[in-house]
């Protein structure tokens, strides 16, 4: 489904991604797991279109994406919960949704979708016409993964879903992951919270420093003693 | 108090085109966090074709004023274009620099078109003459100038706040990295702003040399600054902002013409520009958070 093939992605002179692929194959969810700085999250912006690789390329569904502008995969199918949220502070958590079905090429009714997301994120609904920038980080962090959902991505990637919240809400988030998965939806996973991105992934890898260093079935991982060492505490 | 509220209604026909420019530059700036310094050249050119369309081509003036309108948003998605979208990861003063560039560009372009000579937008025979209401006199244009004003800013309003491109707008200025991974076209809707904010500086440039007559290459410099002072006033970047700076500047400008010297006015309406910047640089309407331009 998503091929990302040999990319290179540089900042000015830093060279923060030096040679990577991986592959994310319908239905499944794939972590990418590695500590602060190790790139995750350029290549989430990689993927997304929002930089572009100095070489290598990305495909999606088989058709290379590399040069394709960023709201233009969305359409294609793929959407993207960004790190540190970035829900729209100033609009209300109605029209973030509503951002989140830009894309939407079936204009004018969503209430399915609404449905769906309340559902899942039944705190939402209470909050329809609250401005998003007063939320709590929580709400925000549903807020910014239920208005992905309105674009019906055929794979989402999250970057660090967990970032910042209380454990019990981090059980919830990865539930919540999990069902999302679960009714069709293919997932790309960032996560610093390792052990809980492994349990819930069918495959991993490990980043450091702009390569992959491991990667496997998840399960596997999690008995690597390396992998225990470094991110398992 | 007859003569202050004669000041006033002056005042407000003045704001209202100050409120109509002013929108332009807050809206361009929420959006790219630039100063377009070349949206008084708008207003300038606004008046040229809406002079062309009635002098030259013999339209009707409501048909005027939407020409103008037409081809003030198109030259404003096209200096987009050419001249800002190439800089837009380029360090802020390059496209402050530009945009005076274009100012200039504008402004000789015109003088060698047209050259200097101050011509006249002719009387339309129905806005001629005054209305007197309890026995303040106010000029038929008036009403026409304040009257279309607001409706824009209405439709503006309305715009911004409830159609998907305004939401768009919205988004984008917010965050444009996310507003991307919405599937929004940053590009397209950066291009719309555009469009919509030099459709209003055209027609402020009409209603401006409606109410006073004259159509001139430079005449968009005072008016242009005016207005950003204005839009500075309200909060630059906040749309309501602008509109109540519009209204403030054109009423304290009249009430110092009438009743301090006409020479002064304008000192002091830049140097309202000032204390806002040192006091309350964020504007009326704005939180105070920093901003370097
Ligand atoms: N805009 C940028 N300009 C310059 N360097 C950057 C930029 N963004 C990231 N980098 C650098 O690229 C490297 C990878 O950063 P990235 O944000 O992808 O890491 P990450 O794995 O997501 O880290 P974290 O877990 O802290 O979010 C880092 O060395 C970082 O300093
Ligand atoms: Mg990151």
């Amino acid at each position: 489904m998503l091929k990302v093939n040999d990319i290179q992605v540089y900042y000015g002179a830093i060279h923060a991604i030096k040679g990577i692929s991986f592959e994310v194959n319908q239905g499944e969810i794939v972590t990418l797991i590695g500590a602060n700085g190790a790139g995750k999250t350029t290549i989430l912006h990689t993927v997304s279109g929002l930089i572009k690789p100095k070489t290598g390329n990305v495909q999606l569904f088989d058709k290379e994406i590399s040069n394709i502008e960023a709201h233009k995969i969305v359409e294609m199918g793929m959407a993207q919960v960004p790190e540190g949220r970035r829900v729209f502070a100033k609009m209300s958590v109605q029209e973030n949704l509503e951002m989140g079905a830009f894309s939407r090429k079936d204009k004018g009714n969503f209430d399915a979708d609404y449905d769906m997301v309340f559902e899942k994120f039944p705190r939402l609904k209470e909050r329809r016409k609250q401005l998003a920038g007063t939320m709590s980080g929580g709400e925000q962090q549903m807020l910014a993964m239920a208005r992905a959902l309105m674009s019906r991505p055929k794979i989402l990637l999250m970057d660090e879903p967990s970032m910042g919240l209380a454990p019990i809400l981090v059980d919830e988030i990865f539930n919540i992951i999990q069902e999302i998965n679960k009714a069709g939806t293919t997932i790309l996973l960032v996560e610093q919270n390792a052990h809980k991105a492994l349990t819930i992934a069918s495959r991993a890898y490990v980043l450091e420093t702009g390569t992959v260093v491991l990667s496997g079935p998840a399960n596997e991982l999690l008995d690597n003693d390396e992998v225990k060492r470094a991110y398992l505490g | 108090m007859k003569d202050f509220l004669q000041q006033i209604i002056y005042g407000i026909n003045a704001g209202s085109i100050y409120a109509l420019i002013a929108l332009g530059y807050t809206m361009v700036y929420g959006i790219v966090k630039l100063i377009n310094f070349a949206h008084g050249d708008i207003l300038m050119m606004g008046a040229y074709f809406g002079l062309l369309a009635i002098t030259v081509l013999g339209l009707p003036f409501p048909l005027a004023i939407v020409i103008a309108m037409l081809v003030c948003a198109a030259f404003g998605m096209i200096i987009n274009k050419v001249a800002y979208k190439p800089l837009r990861n380029a360090p802020r003063i390059s496209a402050l620099i530009t945009a005076l560039g274009i100012s200039m560009f504008l402004e000789n372009y015109f003088v060698v078109q047209f050259g200097l000579e101050v011509r006249k937008m002719p009387e339309i025979a129905w806005l001629k003459g005054e209305v007197f209401i309890g026995g303040l006199s106010i000029p038929k244009v008036t009403f026409l100038i304040v009257g279309l004003s607001i409706a824009c800013m209405i439709a503006l309003q309305f715009i911004v706040r409830k159609t998907k491109v305004g939401k768009a707008m919205r988004a984008v200025s917010e965050d444009m990295q996310a507003a991307k991974l919405m599937g929004i076209n940053v590009d397209k809707t950066i291009s719309i702003t555009f469009a919509l904010g030099s459709a209003l500086g055209g027609l402020g440039g009409v209603l401006y040399s409606v109410a006073y007559y004259q159509v001139e290459p430079y005449m968009g410099i005072l008016p242009g600054l005016k207005a950003f002072v204005a839009a500075v006033l309200g909060g630059i970047g906040i749309i309501p902002g602008a509109m109540f700076g519009g209204f403030v500047m054109g009423i304290i400008e009249n009430l110092t013409k009438g009743f301090i010297s006409s020479s002064w006015s304008n000192a002091i309406l830049f140097g309202i520009l000032i204390l806002v910047l040192l006091f309350k640089p964020s504007g009326i309407f704005g939180k105070n958070t920093r901003e370097k331009v």
